[in-house]
């Protein structure tokens, strides 16, 4: 079953999600061919164990991000199941090509089984919805859903010049308020609800988040509530979906919408003084203390590791 | 101008999720809503028609529930209102995105603002979908729009931080969380909204024949419980959830 990968990437090099794109292309009897929009992190890619082949999809219109110009140049490229990251850009792309093509689309699969068999939540997680679809076909995978395989591979890379007329000009780029690790990239989250009492609190979560190489998120009604808050550390249903392998909340009730944003972690730990809030319900590891009290220790315990 | 808002009905976010014989169970949704990102498309799409002129249109795809959303629409200021009719069962993304996009055709609508996903499905397809299918440009990810020098101006999240672009009609907007919330109608918008006719249509209306879903469902189930976990009461017990999250779980 031949497979196109779309390769994620971040800066100037390739994002982890890509060799998770290989993973699951592999995992579900597929031989991908990865394109490289930009040429971006090809020799990184042909390393990839699996991969097929490496098409380096070189443009004038890769140097901004406009989906339907990438599209287009890239839809000519693409042959059987053709694949993506679940990121915003991801979906984008995606959906375009899918349109282009005429073919169907399912976007953000968690698990994938040949067949094509697919697996996703929906409802922000309160559900799973499991379908099917044959190729061709589009599908995008969420981040951190799939292994990853080895890096022993050394596929061919062919460059291809295709380039598409840009109708979005950036006139202006803003730099994030902080250089800060981003809520949906970290594997370890401490967020803070309104019970942090005020937005300068936060700080206690920025110092324990240092030492263990954490971001800090928040909940809906922190980042409602404080202008200090920006919504991109907004963990929830109106926010971001994360999967980390550790999700520490503070002072957060817990309610609906921010559950359906954090379920999924893999271990969850609650600190609450209400020993009632329903944050307690999925955590793995539930601490009854106000945080005034638990954070100065839990810096403590955290700086021992 | 005539401005178009795509907008989609679905449970509130604050309802419970129940499943029952492989399928998620509408009847037990206590309360239907505009799906959340749609209300920024709406606000911004008021605004665009208030610094601009021009008639603003609020479309909808979906069952004869939907109805209502679209007189909430109405209610804070959308001039007419469009109903696809649809079963949303039977029907993929992109029998949604065609007809859409053919509603859009039919009033002539050179700016089209939309949720980036629904808060049902969560896939994010149909706004690019649409913008792919009618040769607009597509601008994901917006958290602001205005016009512009006969264009637009807009603000959108980029990896490295925020973009200011400035795109040509005509061209899609999906909307992010946004700067300003939707505004809350008053009482004589409510009174006209009411009386506001809806136009309905029917796939065939809009010339689209629906064939087969492409994408089958097989089924909807509840997401995996969690075995309880381990409570412990007050500061004191910090240390040992240190230990266990680094003994028993391994995650630090």
């Amino acid at each position: 079953m031949e497979v196109t990968i779309i390769a994620e990437t971040t800066g100037d090099a390739l994002h982890p999600v890509t060799a998770q794109l290989v993973g699951a292309a592999c995992s579900m009897g597929g031989a991908p061919t990865v394109i490289c929009p930009g040429g971006i992190g090809t020799s990184e890619a042909s390393t990839i164990s699996g991969v097929v082949k490496v098409i380096s999809a070189e443009g004038d219109c890769f140097g901004t991000f406009d989906s339907g110009a990438w599209a287009d140049a890239l839809s000519p490229l693409c042959e059987g199941v053709v694949m993506t990251s679940s990121s915003a850009h991801g979906r984008e792309v995606l959906a375009q090509i899918a349109a282009i093509r005429d073919i169907p689309i399912v976007q953000d699969a968690t698990g994938l089984e040949s067949g094509i068999k697919v697996t996703r939540p929906i409802y922000s997680g309160k559900a799973i919805e499991t379908s099917v679809v044959s190729p061709p076909c589009a599908i995008s995978i969420r981040q951190n859903a799939f292994e990853s395989p080895g890096s022993d591979g050394s596929s061919d890379i062919s460059t291809v010049n295709n380039s598409s007329d840009i109708g979005v000009a950036v006139k202006e780029a803003l730099a994030k308020a902080s250089e800060r690790l981003d809520v949906g990239e970290a594997d370890i989250i401490i967020s803070g609800g309104r019970g942090m009492g005020d937005p300068s609190n936060f700080s206690h979560l920025y110092e324990i988040a240092d030492i263990v190489g954490a971001a800090v998120g928040a909940s809906r009604a922190a980042v409602d509530t404080w202008d200090e808050i920006p919504h991109d550390m907004q963990v929830g249903q109106t926010g971001k979906t994360v999967n980390p392998s550790l999700y520490i909340a503070v002072g957060i009730s817990g309610a609906i919408q921010h559950l359906a944003g954090m379920r999924s972690s893999k271990y969850i730990v609650a600190i609450n003084k209400d020993a009632d809030a329903p944050i307690f319900g999925v955590a793995d590891y539930g601490i009854v203390s106000t945080w005034e009290e638990a954070l100065p220790s839990l810096k403590e315990e955290f700086g021992k590791l | 101008m005539t401005i178009a808002v795509l907008l989609k009905q679905v449970p509130d976010t604050t309802a419970k999720i129940t499943v029952s014989g492989g399928r998620v169970d509408e009847s037990a949704v206590g309360k239907w809503s505009m799906s959340p990102y749609d209300e920024y498309a709406l606000e911004y799409a008021l605004q665009l028609k208030e610094s601009g002129g021009g008639d603003l249109v609020a479309i909808t795809c979906g069952p004869a529930r939907a109805s209502k959303m679209l007189t909430d629409a109405a209610a804070v200021g959308a001039d007419s209102l469009v109903h696809v009719v649809s079963d949303d069962s039977g029907i993929d993304s992109s029998n949604t995105q065609s007809l859409l996009a053919s509603a859009v055709q039919r009033i002539g609508a050179e700016v089209v603002l939309c949720g980036k996903q629904a808060a049902d499905t969560n896939a994010g397809s149909t706004g690019p979908g649409v913008a792919s299918i009618l040769g607009f440009t597509c601008v994901g990810m917006v958290s602001e729009v205005s016009a512009e020098g006969g264009g637009f101006v807009a603000m959108r999240t980029s990896p490295s931080g925020n973009e200011k672009v400035s795109v040509s009609k005509p061209c899609l907007f999906t909307f992010d969380k946004a700067a300003t919330e939707m505004r809350r109608p008053n009482v004589r918008g409510i009174m006209m909204a009411k009386k506001k006719a809806v136009e309905t249509l029917t796939p065939a209306d809009l010339g689209v024949t629906i064939d087969s879903p492409r994408v089958t469902l097989e089924s909807h189930s509840a997401p995996a419980e969690k075995p309880p976990g381990q409570k412990f009461e007050g500061a004191e017990s910090v240390p040992t959830v240190v230990s266990k999250l680094r003994d028993e779980a391994n995650v630090i």
